[in-house]
């Protein structure tokens, strides 16, 4: 091959840096065996570090494989949020791995394999790279969750994952086909320009529909989020963190960027699907929640609602929404890491337990922790001047200016309804009568928790600088 | 006037005072009396500077004055600030009240004081920031931050059945609340900003005010309360700790008469003048149909919550008179129940920490034990009664007066309400401080305290004050009142002469 045809790697760096750094970590736990897992997480956590700063300071923005990739100021905003999610996710994961001889030293690469893919499908530009950065995500995924294998839970949450998950890339796949076989096209640019060009016949809009479908698996948004509450539930806790925060962003970036971009044209189709999907998911997660006793069920639905006021801002299809599903996913990620180190420290006498009134009255064995806690729990109900708040408050506002008001009136009441099982946490934690202590939190538990309780509650002084980094790289589109 | 922002300070301040608390360790008796030191002066310092506030204010200027302005979410939502004559009174009041809720809580309060003092400070920075807020955004902010602290405090310090009080105060205002917020993105994508000096010049369109009308008024009619949404405030009231029942009663409750005067008014005058007929009904009804009901309750502080959705229901109604007396009076009613309502739930406190209990029936001739509460007991009943020469007398007289010209009927039953606020809370004080004093539990009643008659003898003076000298309120409100009727009848007008000109 002559080498003024290979295209050019730049943009790709970060990729190609999580790429080879994971087949590197893989040799070396092969060779040093099981005893390598800590040393493996450590510098799985470097590579991804690695790839952010050459995501933030090495890499232009630009196109590459024949436009099949790109990076512009919107992927580079969901990327830097999925290596958050996972850098912080193996993080979380290391003193669990030492207490619960958890020592699998796979899970790093894994992790890092379903980056690879997360900042593929981000980036993707083409059907074609959709699907493959979709693909190399969710197999990393599927393993991931039966990681556990003596488990019977973690193996059937691997299992169920799989066969919904292999049944939603099906359609997706054939979603793909049909809008392929109409337009001619598989490049996203290609596709918006013949949608533009004329008539949107029936069968690109069946091919819109089947792809939707696919990624709101992904996303976890109703009518397809069977699968959530058993493998949140299943996968072991640090797993549940890691698949509640990242994966979620990415698939939504994806779902953004496909509709808004390529099937832009047919927004008079897609929207009414997004619509109900969204007040669908906003709904059933309010009030599924409520009966939850298991607090990883409860953060199951807790995300399914979130994924639906998410896509309230999707369903806009307009600069202001796209710009409110950034700072939603954001704010997502920044709760959800939080409250997933409260539940990675809820340890008693060596056990992990995981109901919801073994918080009790922990705003008095755990003042701080508990403050914190309940901080975030009032942020993903939405009050302000919480983080939460805003990110309602932007996907609302787009809501309102795509005169979108039935769904923004279910929505709103249904972040009430979603209040209730909140604050039920927060009854519990305050107002019962304490149980016994949880063991000492990790250090690096505390970390996540300081930070994301600083993120939470001090996001109301740096709204406005947020909110135009987010305007910014939805300008990506419009 | 000055450059130094005054009414951040005055905001902010008790978050200071909070954030100082943070820093004292330990639950000893040295502790609990830093933090209660330290609250007090917070709470006092900050009242003196607020009432700077009132000394430098320019009575004859309608608009917002002391105005701070800084970039916050975008260019057209600011961090603004600024008081007129409508809400610069309500932040004296709050700033006013907050000391009396630190002294009252010194003992009744057992069980984590820190935490207890803190809400109550982050409660008043939240509370004077609605009054200031110059952006709808920010007010929102303020607005609905406020439940947090008050959740935490009915539900960690208060009665038995506090878990249901606190969960239905937070929903029941959050869900008005929300309407409100879908209200002000409307709004935001109409005038293309939420600045509220430059919202009260613009006009929006007739048929959108009926639907931005509606949902101010489910966030209004909750946090007011209004009937049929009151039903919170009982439980709310009667499971809060003392000082919490006070702020409740005391500011809470004036945010949606504030609110409707803020916004419902000035930003939707048509659609204000289509519902008045609809919010003099409520008014009537909640003010006849909660005074029987305060006539049949068996709870102190539950009697006194509904004889509180009575008295809303007068401000209500003034404030949809639409005439000077009317809404001049119904701030004025505002104020006088935000000082004769706490100073009430102040008393009931003072009984409750001796017997620990609230039931009518329990008491019965403290009269004899207690003279001196018997009297303060009585100046605040009579008040609530609205006798002249109390504060309430000239609210609730400005507000009918201003009914009367609205419409007569109106009139003529709310001041039905007259009568039975006076059946019921001469009937309470009967039975709680006259007759024998025969129950063996009540003999070793001691008086009140040097804390409790410093608590309560600046109220007294101030609602007689207010009661035969209410000039210096009159003073600061009336020019902004003017405006706001001049704004709405010339909005009218000109509607009225659109009209017209279609025909």
């Amino acid at each position: 091959m002559d080498i003024a045809t290979l295209p050019s790697l730049t943009p790709f760096l970060p990729e190609l840096i999580l790429g080879v750094g994971a087949l590197v970590l893989l040799m070396v736990g092969v060779f040093s065996g099981a005893r390598a897992t800590s040393l493996v997480s450590t510098l799985a956590v470097l590579v991804i570090i690695a790839a952010g700063l050459a995501l933030l300071f090495k890499t232009p923005d630009g196109e590459t494989f024949n436009a099949a990739f790109v990076l512009d100021p919107f992927a580079r905003f969901f990327k830097i949020l999925a290596l958050i999610g996972s850098g912080f996710a193996i993080v979380m994961s290391s003193s669990f791995i030492k207490r619960e001889k958890f020592e699998h030293f796979e899970y790093p690469v894994l992790i890092l394999l379903a980056t690879l893919g997360m900042m593929l499908m981000i980036s993707a530009n083409d059907l074609i790279s959709v699907y493959l950065g979709l693909e190399l995500q969710s197999l990393a995924l599927y393993v991931v969750a039966a990681i556990n294998r003596d488990s019977e839970k973690s193996t059937e949450a691997g299992l169920k994952y799989f066969v919904l998950g292999a049944l939603s890339s099906g359609m997706l796949l054939y979603g793909a086909s049909l809008v392929y076989g109409f337009t001619d096209h598989t490049q996203f640019a290609g596709i918006a320009t013949a949608l533009a060009a004329g008539p949107i016949s029936t069968g690109v809009v069946f091919g819109i529909v089947l792809f939707i479908a696919g990624i709101a698996f992904k996303v976890s948004a109703v009518p397809f989020h069977m699968w959530t509450p058993d493998v949140y539930e299943g996968a072991p806790t640090p797993v549940t963190a890691f698949f509640a925060a990242a994966p979620k962003a990415a698939a939504m970036a994806m779902f953004v960027r496909a509709l808004v971009g390529p099937f832009g044209p047919a927004i008079g189709e897609w929207q009414q699907v997004v619509t109900f999907i969204a007040i669908a998911s906003m709904v059933l997660g309010a009030f599924a929640a409520i009966g939850q006793t298991n607090i990883k069920r409860l953060m199951a639905y807790s995300s399914i609602g979130h994924m639906g006021f998410a896509l309230v801002g999707l369903a806009a299809g307009n600069e202001a929404g796209v710009q409110g599903v950034l700072i939603y996913m954001a704010t997502y990620l920044a709760m959800t890491l939080g409250s997933f180190a409260v539940i990675l420290s809820m340890r008693r006498n060596g056990k992990m337990v995981e109901t919801t009134a073994d918080l009790a009255g922990m705003s008095r064995t755990h003042p701080v922790t508990a403050f914190i806690f309940a901080m975030l729990l009032f942020s993903l109900a939405g009050i302000p001047p919480l983080a939460g708040f805003f990110a309602k408050f932007y996907v609302f506002l787009a809501a309102i200016d795509a005169h979108l008001y039935a769904l923004s009136v279910i929505g709103v009441l249904s972040s009430v309804v979603g209040a209730y099982y909140y604050l039920r946490l927060v009854k519990i934690m305050y107002f019962d009568e304490p149980v016994a202590a949880f063991e000492p939190m990790s250090g690096e538990l505390r970390v996540v928790l300081g930070l994301s309780g600083a993120f939470v509650i001090l996001f109301v002084l740096f709204a406005g600088q947020i909110g135009a980094v987010a305007g910014l790289a939805a300008k990506t589109f419009f | 006037m000055t450059d130094w922002p005054i009414l951040s300070t005055v905001t902010f301040l008790p978050t200071v005072g909070a954030l100082l608390l943070l820093l004292i360790r330990g639950d000893d008796a040295a502790a609990r009396r830093n933090i209660y030191w330290i609250s007090l002066w917070t709470t006092l310092i900050t009242f003196v500077i607020s009432l700077l506030i009132w000394r430098d204010f320019d009575h004859a200027n309608t608009g917002f004055q002391f105005v701070e302005r800084a970039g916050w979410l975008s260019s057209s939502i600011g961090y603004s600030m600024g008081v007129d004559g409508i809400s610069m009174l309500f932040v004296i009041l709050t700033t006013f009240l907050m000391p009396f809720c630190i002294v009252a809580s010194k003992l009744s309060v057992q069980k984590r004081f820190r935490e207890y003092m803190i809400a109550f400070l982050i409660l008043e920075t939240l509370m004077i920031g609605v009054f200031c807020a110059t952006d709808l955004i920010l007010f929102y902010v303020f607005f609905e931050a406020g439940l947090i602290p008050m959740f935490l405090i009915i539900g960690i310090w208060g009665g038995p059945r506090r878990v249901y009080a606190a969960f239905k105060f937070f929903l029941y205002t959050l869900a008005g609340s929300v309407l409100m917020l879908l209200a002000i993105m409307a709004m935001y994508w109409q005038a293309g900003t939420t600045d509220i000096p430059t919202l009260l010049n613009h006009a929006f369109p007739a048929g959108m005010q009926t639907w931005l009308w509606l949902a101010f008024f489910a966030s209004f009619a909750v946090k007011m309360p209004m009937w049929p949404v009151h039903t919170w405030l009982p439980d709310a009231h009667v499971e809060a700790p003392t000082a919490g029942s006070v702020i409740l009663a005391g500011v809470l409750l004036k945010m949606g008469g504030y609110g409707f005067l803020r916004f419902s008014l000035p930003m939707f005058p048509l659609a204000s003048a289509d519902f008045a007929p609809f919010i003099y009904t409520l008014s009537v009804v909640a003010i006849i149909y909660t005074s029987l009901v305060a006539l049949m309750q068996e709870d102190i502080k539950k009697l006194i919550a509904y004889s509180s959705v009575a008295h809303m229901g007068y401000v209500t109604m003034g404030i949809f008179t639409m005439n000077p007396q009317g809404v001049e009076g119904a701030i004025f009613q505002m104020l006088s129940h935000g000082i004769v309502a706490s100073a009430l739930f102040l008393c009931v406190g003072v009984i409750y920490d001796r017997m620990h209990t609230r039931e009518i029936s329990a008491y019965g001739g403290l009269v004899n034990r207690m003279p001196f509460y018997a009297v303060a007991f009585l100046v605040f009943t009579m008040a609530n009664v609205g006798l002249p020469g109390t504060s309430s007398f000239v609210g609730e007289f400005m507000t009918l007066l201003g009914a009367f010209r609205a419409n007569t009927w109106v009139a003529f039953f709310a001041t039905t309400g007259v009568i039975l606020s006076a059946s019921y809370g001469l009937w309470l004080y009967r039975r709680v401080v006259f007759g024998p004093l025969d129950k063996p539990s009540l003999k070793g009643m001691f008086d009140l305290s040097r804390r409790e008659i410093a608590i309560l003898v600046p109220l007294i003076v101030l609602t007689i004050f207010f009661g035969v000298y209410p000039t210096p309120v009159f003073n600061v409100t009336s020019a902004s009142v003017d405006n706001l009727i001049t704004n709405y009848q010339a909005a009218l007008s000109a509607a009225g002469k659109l009209a017209l000109a279609a025909q």
